[in-house]
């Protein structure tokens, strides 16, 4: 085949829609690239650990700040409403519905999706401009198994794991506020917020937080795997690993509620 | 062109053989119809400036990127029709030493020489991986270091410890991408005769990428002057040299100033 240097570049439609087009292509060809490897040997079992801690001892802090605050202010939003009918009693299974249905996957998302993602999307975008994911390669390792697979696999893992953490810690901020102000114990208050959770609550949560996990792992990976431009374009991975990470974990939460109300109306 | 390749055309079979490569990102055409052939046990220099293409040659010849047309065979294996087990299994068969260094920043200097070596010969116990690892650092004189993060070390020591971890797989063909970019004339020295001390222990085949005249001298068994992405002139040092095109003249002189 003839190379004709002097041909001029043509487009398909414009050249800013077939990149709109070529990247949709690329982010597909990503993630079936991911399910292909994640199944075949040889598994990166301890890169998968080292992730894992990364991903959630180091979120661990910033969680437990996050969740507490988010149950002991949504606590003492709710009680002026509720008294207002003399219905302080219900604060704890309103808190827990609220919490466990809708706050903990979201708020554990978003707070990943900041912390872990950007620290992804940096990492491995600095890896890239500095040739390391090249110098894998060239020493025949296959740097997506080591790098994307190993990190997409620890934040779904760990999302959920977070999410639960998070619900505790969100319902022992409530916990401390309705305590002060009624002096519930500790087990009327749990078996008060537990009465109107259903096993429906719990799995959909769950799922919701696996979903959100896969969806930051993934854009963090994808953004700095293709990162380019130096450092410039390091900081650009970071910034767009988060922002597109929320984007879609916004998108998920809205899909994921209607099959939820869905399967909960035809229960 | 050439100035002398008779003084090859007697040789064995070529470890790497290059014919009418060219590649393009956009409309910059950075090879425009290469031809190289590298033999068993040779140092070739490729020399150029910045931009002319020379790491995307040695770049084409580990697989890392795809040439638009022609051919490049390495130990009789055409790099771009190999499926991924295959290039996998080249791979082994070559080193690549990069401008700076590529070291695994999060890893001490032991973890990234055992990294490739781990996951390529899975068969290795714990007391064969250490002597491995000691042995390769020994040979580039920097056993001492063997436990610090890269971020502690020097220019040359990064360099040399990215000499390591590619010889740690034992290469037949070493590719070095400006191995004295950015050092010290002292260091640089060092760096070179690092070059043919691993040519001589280790039996490597080499390309080596500069612009750096006293690397090309040291290290370079023939050079190849890479000038509007074709090799203008081949030959040893003084022959590649002994012309009156302006641009090689010119080259020479700015080095020479340095």
């Amino acid at each position: 085949m003839e190379t004709n240097f002097n041909q001029p570049k043509r487009y398909v439609i414009s050249k800013g829609i077939d990149r709109f087009f070529i990247e949709i292509y690329d982010i597909v060809k990503f993630i079936l690239l991911f399910f292909k490897e994640v199944f075949s040997p040889p598994f990166e079992f301890q890169e998968v650990v080292r992730q894992c801690y990364v991903v959630g001892v180091r979120s661990l802090s910033l969680i437990t700040l996050t969740g507490f605050i988010t149950g002991l202010v949504f606590t003492k939003q709710s009680r002026p409403s509720l008294a207002e009918f003399g219905a302080t009693s219900w604060l704890p299974s309103l808190v827990a519905i609220a919490i466990i249905r809708a706050l903990a996957p979201l708020v554990t998302a978003l707070i990943c999706a900041g912390k872990v993602g950007s620290h992804i999307g940096a990492e491995l975008g600095s890896m890239k401009v500095t040739e390391q994911i090249d110098a894998m390669e060239v020493s025949a390792v296959n740097p997506f198994k080591f790098l994307v697979v190993s990190r997409v696999v620890a934040t779904t893992l760990m999302i959920p794991v977070l999410m639960m953490y998070t619900a505790f810690v969100a319902l022992m901020g409530s916990y401390l506020d309705i305590h002060l102000n009624e002096q519930t114990s500790f087990i009327a208050f749990f078996e008060a917020a537990f009465n109107k959770i259903t096993f429906l609550d719990f799995t959909s949560s769950f799922i919701r937080a696996l979903v959100y996990g896969f969806t930051i792992g993934m854009v963090g990976c994808y953004k700095g795997y293709h990162t380019n431009q130096g450092t410039e374009g390091v900081g650009k991975a970071a910034n767009t690993s988060v922002v597109v990470s929320m984007f879609f974990i916004f998108i998920e939460e809205i899909v994921i509620v209607q099959i939820i109300n869905w399967i909960r109306i035809n229960q | 062109m050439a100035v002398d390749e008779t003084h090859i055309s007697n040789r064995a079979e070529p470890v790497i053989s290059i014919r009418n490569l060219y590649k393009s990102f956009g409309d910059n055409h950075v090879l425009q119809g290469i031809d190289m052939d590298v033999y068993k046990g040779e140092n070739v220099v490729v020399l150029g400036r910045s931009g002319t293409g020379k790491s995307v040659l040695i770049k084409i010849i580990a697989g890392l990127l795809k040439p638009d047309k022609g051919t490049v065979k390495v130990l009789d294996e055409e790099v771009d029709k190999l499926d991924k087990k295959a290039l996998q299994a080249l791979r082994l068969k070559i080193g690549f030493s990069f401008q700076h260094s590529a070291l695994y920043d999060s890893m001490t200097v032991r973890e990234n020489l055992e990294f490739p070596l781990i996951r390529n010969r899975k068969n290795l116990k714990r007391a064969q991986i250490n002597q491995s690892v000691e042995s390769v650092l020994d040979a580039v004189g920097l056993l001492q270091t063997i436990n610090q993060m890269p971020s502690e070390l020097s220019g040359g020591q990064r360099k040399r410890i990215g000499i390591a971890r590619t010889l740690i797989l034992q290469p037949q063909i070493m590719l070095y991408d400006e191995p004295t970019a950015g050092l010290d004339p002292i260091t640089s020295i060092d760096i070179n005769q690092l070059i043919n001390t691993v040519k001589e222990k280790f039996h490597t085949s080499s390309i080596i990428i500069t612009h750096d005249l006293t690397c090309a001298k040291t290290t370079g068994d023939r050079i190849c002057m890479l000038l509007d992405g074709q090799f203008k002139r081949q030959g040893t040092f003084e022959e590649v040299f002994d012309t009156d095109d302006e641009r090689v003249k010119s080259f020479y002189e700015y080095n020479f100033i340095q």
